[in-house]
C-alpha cells in the first residue's frame, strides 16, 4: 500500500494497489506521521505503481500539500496513470503541485 | 431497446463496499466486451457514487445502498446507485466542483465532476429525508460482433 525512502529533505512515498475513500484515512494518518519529521522539505508521490484512484486521492494529496506548504515545503506527484493524471488536471492540482513524469 | 442484462445489489454501507462494489460492476459489464479503459471509467464513476452514498447520503452511519445495473442491446450501460439517506436539499449546487459538506475529512468535493468526466450522462434524483439516486449511464461500443450474434 505505502512504502517510503528519504534521501536528505526528500520523502518519496510511493503508493500502490487502490486508493479510495475506504484507504484513505490510515494512509493520511501514516503519511503525517512521516512527514512530522522536520528534516522533511519536499514531499514526493510515486504512482506508478497505482492501480486505482478516485476523488479521495485529490482530498489526500491537497491535505498533505497544505502541511508541507505551511512550513516551506513542496511536493511533487511522479508517474500518474493516464485517468489519475485527468483527475489531477480536472482539480487544478497541478497550480498546487509539481508534476514529475 | 431491450435489457440484455440486469442485476441488483444491496450491501451495507461500509466503506470496505466501495471496492467490492468496483469490482461487481466490471464483472457484470465483461461479457460487452468493455475496453480496459471504458471498464476503468465505470469503476471510478461508481466508487466517486458509492462513496457519496456512504459519506454523505448515510454520514457514515448505518444504511443499506443499492446498485441496479443493467445493459441494452445497443450497448447502453446504465447503473443505478440508490441510498435511502439524507437526501441532497440543492442538486445543482452539490454538483459544482469543489463543493463538499465534509471540510474536516479532506474531501475534494470532485466526486460529480468526475463522474461526469467519465460516463456520457449523470443524473441525479434526490428528496431530502428520503435519499439520492445517482444514475451513471455511457455507452460500451463492442469491439467484437454485437452480443444478440455470439453463440
Amino acid at each position: 500500500m505505502l512504502s517510503y525512502v528519504r534521501k536528505k529533505n526528500t520523502l518519496t512515498v510511493r503508493l500502490t494497489g487502490e486508493l479510495d475513500h475506504s484507504v484513505a484515512a490510515s494512509i493520511r494518518a501514516e503519511l503525517d506521521e512521516l512527514i512530522l519529521d522536520p528534516r522533511v522539505r519536499r514531499l514526493v508521490f510515486d504512482l506508478d505503481g497505482l492501480e486505482f484512484m478516485d476523488s479521495s486521492g485529490i482530498g489526500l494529496i491537497i491535505g498533505r500539500y497544505k502541511l508541507m506548504a505551511r512550513r516551506g515545503g513542496t511536493v511533487a506527484v511522479a508517474a500518474p496513470g493516464r485517468r489519475v493524471d485527468r483527475i489531477f488536471e480536472m482539480a487544478g492540482l497541478y497550480q498546487l503541485v509539481e508534476r514529475l513524469a | 431497446m431491450s435489457i440484455i442484462n440486469e442485476m441488483r445489489l444491496d450491501f451495507p454501507a461500509l466503506a470496505e463496499n466501495e471496492a467490492f462494489a468496483r469490482m461487481v460492476v466490471s464483472g457484470f459489464l465483461l461479457p460487452l466486451n468493455p475496453t480496459l479503459e471504458q471498464l476503468a471509467d465505470v469503476k471510478t464513476a461508481v466508487s466517486e457514487a458509492v462513496t457519496n452514498a456512504i459519506i454523505h447520503g448515510y454520514g457514515s452511519g448505518k444504511g443499506t445502498v443499492r446498485l441496479h445495473a443493467r445493459y441494452t442491446d445497443d450497448g447502453v450501460v446504465t447503473i443505478d446507485v440508490i441510498d435511502r439517506g439524507r437526501g441532497i436539499a440543492d442538486i445543482a449546487h452539490a454538483r459544482q466542483p469543489f463543493f463538499t459538506t465534509s471540510e474536516g475529512e479532506e474531501r475534494s468535493g470532485m466526486g460529480f465532476t468526475v463522474m461526469e468526466s467519465f460516463m456520457d450522462a449523470v443524473d441525479v434524483r434526490s428528496a431530502v429525508g428520503e435519499g439520492t439516486t445517482v444514475r451513471l449511464t455511457k455507452r460500451i461500443d463492442a469491439r467484437a460482433e454485437p452480443l444478440a450474434r455470439r453463440a
